[in-house]
């Protein structure tokens, strides 16, 4: 078990720099997941933690040592990579046990942790096979044995679902959540799929371009995100922003500048039964996805495109629709993207209906 | 189907098939007729001898030493060139400054024509004037009779074979190494592995169809060696460097003994040919393949 302190962290590649003065906690135990689009640092943050790439400036901690210098093998740090990264000239045990070898652990000890960590992950009938001759879970399954054999103090995935097909990866995520409670050990994932983030991690850090946009629980980035970036991340379909420059009619009272409104696709309500106080969109609807228990239309309006999620409802029919978004459900952003807190609009505008047609 | 789909396939690789057999196939069939026969290249007429010719060559102390130098020469070139440019390899792998610099340079003796190369090297190892013994004695080391002495001249045409073999070797070996994907020594790094164990345990197997590969092309091309042998050192001083190939164009094209010379023909493509079924046997069972 162990905790994890970044400090003021930064990294340069030649003349590029990656990340700056990045700060990060993670917590002892905690089911970490940093998350972000491609080349936001993400996996880079990662490779410094386990000491595959040597930041540029700044200082790692895991408990109470400061890790800048202690090569990766002595971090007690194991790492699962987005290949596997298994030994293909070795038997399944071997790659498994290798990192025992390397320790000098006896032979006996060496062959009761294999069998048990085989029988953990299920893979006690393939122990004498080659890598290339198992599946892609099998391989998945491989490569977590091999890092949890050493009880390392810190679990480090990067990516291990990307290779895997849609039913496996569900299957195997819930595997790792298992596995997670199990070992009680620091779990530090890195991953681009939002889905997985929010349905894996207790602690999710958003990264975007080298920085930590937002790091909290899942609900709370859900539901109280930081800015315009997190709020447009994380949710399937992402929240709806409306761009103030094309709003008129619209009368805000802030202490700040509003740049953007948001709402999340489910807050919208789809010709509502009732007078609505809120925002009251009109628009035609342009799709209709049916999932069964849910409906996910996009409607185009003045205002942009947009999204609206109905649950447990009849598809609509009709195309020309009225969306309606009470008023505690709209976020207000400034220009910048950064959260307004405290807006509102205007009790006057929300009688009218504060329609914009 | 009309006759012509049916025989544009064949058509295609007629061409290559022709060439194929009128160049190799059919000189192969014929170098094996002839071993049984005692002929001057001139005479219309052949003697049959039966396995005389074989009988001859096996019993000629000659022979056997060719077979011997042959050998040895085989065995020290593959060896050095294979070790040597493994080792050149891992330095210049690492992507440090050198790299294309050095790649380049241990690459040109490949695209020199052997001749060329082999005059070069006469020079430099001329016993009285050549720029090997001035550089050392330098060191305070007297002089060494290279090529002119049947104790070194053999090792004298290794190390040729060696500097012309070694940039095609060493990037061969660089792009065996560069397929290892580099996850492979971060996991390995992980694992608390030495770089001696991460060399061993990892770099070598992986590595195992390059050398193998490189073994055996090294191996069939040492046991043709021929031009610089002919051009510089003639088979000898005293035979110490006649080798297979320079032995059997000598009895064919000097000597006109064509029966004897096609017979140890023979004897080397028995040679060669169990080389490579070793290596595909030994392709198929021992060496790794992702």
């Amino acid at each position: 078990m162990a905790r994890i302190l970044l400090k003021g962290i930064s990294k340069t590649f030649k003349d590029e720099t990656v990340i700056q003065d990045l700060n990060l906690e993670i917590k002892d135990g905690s089911f970490t997941v940093l998350v972000g689009p491609s080349g936001c640092g993400k996996s880079t943050t990662l490779r410094m933690v386990a000491g595959l790439e040597k930041q540029s400036g700044g200082e790692i901690w895991i408990d109470d040592t400061c890790v800048n210098d202690t090569p990766p093998g002595m971090r007690d740090v194991a790492m699962v990579f987005q290949n596997y990264a298994l030994y293909p000239t070795m038997t399944v045990r071997g790659n498994i046990e290798f990192g025992l070898k390397n320790r000098g652990v006896p032979r006996n000890e060496r062959d009761k942790l294999v069998k048990d960590i085989s029988e953990i992950v299920g893979l006690a009938p393939f122990l004498d096979k080659k890598p290339q001759s198992l599946s892609g879970g099998q391989r998945q399954r491989v490569a977590l044995a091999r890092a949890m054999v050493k009880k390392p103090k810190v679990f480090i995935l990067d990516e291990p679902l990307s290779n895997l097909d849609a039913k496996l990866r569900n299957q195997m995520r819930t595997e790792l959540i298992q596995l997670h409670k199990r070992l009680g050990t620091t779990f530090v994932y890195v991953t681009h799929d939002q889905v997985e983030a929010m349905s894996m991690g207790d602690e999710i850090v958003v990264m975007n371009k080298g920085a930590i946009q937002q790091a909290d629980s899942p609900m709370k980035l859900y539901q109280d995100p930081a800015n315009l970036f997190t709020a447009q991340f994380i949710g399937t379909p992402a929240m709806n922003i409306i761009d103030m420059q094309g709003m008129k009619g619209l009368n805000i009272r802030s202490d700040r500048p509003v740049g953007f409104i948001g709402f999340r696709p489910e807050q919208g309500l789809l010709n509502p039964d009732r007078p609505v106080e809120g925002l009251v969109l009109k628009g035609d609807i342009l799709t209709r996805e049916s999932l069964g228990a849910e409906n996910i239309y996009q409607i185009r309006s003045d205002a942009g495109t947009f999204f609206v999620k109905t649950f447990l409802r009849p598809l609509e029919p009709a195309d020309a629709v009225t969306v309606a978004v009470p008023h505690d459900q709209l976020y207000y952003f400034g220009p910048d993207g950064g959260r307004i807190y405290g807006a509102g609009m205007q009790e006057r505008a929300l009688i009218a209906g504060g329609a914009i047609v | 189907m009309t006759v012509w789909h049916k025989l544009r396939p064949y058509g295609m690789v007629a061409p290559a098939i022709i060439i194929f057999s009128l160049f190799f196939i059919y000189p192969i069939f014929y170098m094996i007729y002839l071993s049984f026969y005692d002929w001057n290249f001139i005479s219309p007429t052949k003697t049959f001898v039966g396995i005389q010719n074989f009988v001859d060559l096996l019993s000629e102390p000659e022979f056997m030493q060719v077979l011997s130098n042959t050998t040895v020469y085989t065995v020290l070139t593959v060896t050095l060139t294979t070790a040597l440019s493994l080792l050149l390899a891992l330095w210049l792998n690492r992507g440090n400054f050198f790299y294309g610099i050095v790649q380049g340079a241990i690459f040109s003796p490949h695209i020199i024509s052997l001749v060329s190369i082999s005059l070069l090297w006469s020079w430099l190892m001329d016993p009285e004037y050549g720029l090997l013994n001035w550089v050392i004695g330098l060191f305070g080391f007297g002089k060494l009779q290279w090529l002119s002495h049947p104790s070194t001249s053999l090792v004298s045409l290794v190390i040729v074979a060696v500097w012309k073999g070694i940039g095609y070797n060493t990037l061969v070996f660089i792009a065996g190494l560069q397929s290892i994907p580099a996850d492979i020594y971060e996991a390995a790094s992980l694992d608390r592995s030495r770089p001696w164990t991460t060399f061993t345990k990892l770099i070598l197997p992986m590595l195992s169809p390059t050398i193998f590969f490189l073994v055996i092309i090294n191996m069939i091309g040492s046991f043709q060696v021929f031009e610089t042998i002919a051009i510089m050192t003639q088979g000898g001083p005293v035979n110490s460097t006649n080798t297979l190939v320079y032995y059997i164009y000598e009895y064919g094209f000097r000597f006109f003994k064509i029966g004897y010379a096609s017979a140890a023909g023979v004897i080397l493509l028995v040679i060669v040919g169990i080389l490579t079924i070793i290596y595909f046997k030994l392709l198929s069972n021992r060496v790794h393949y992702r």
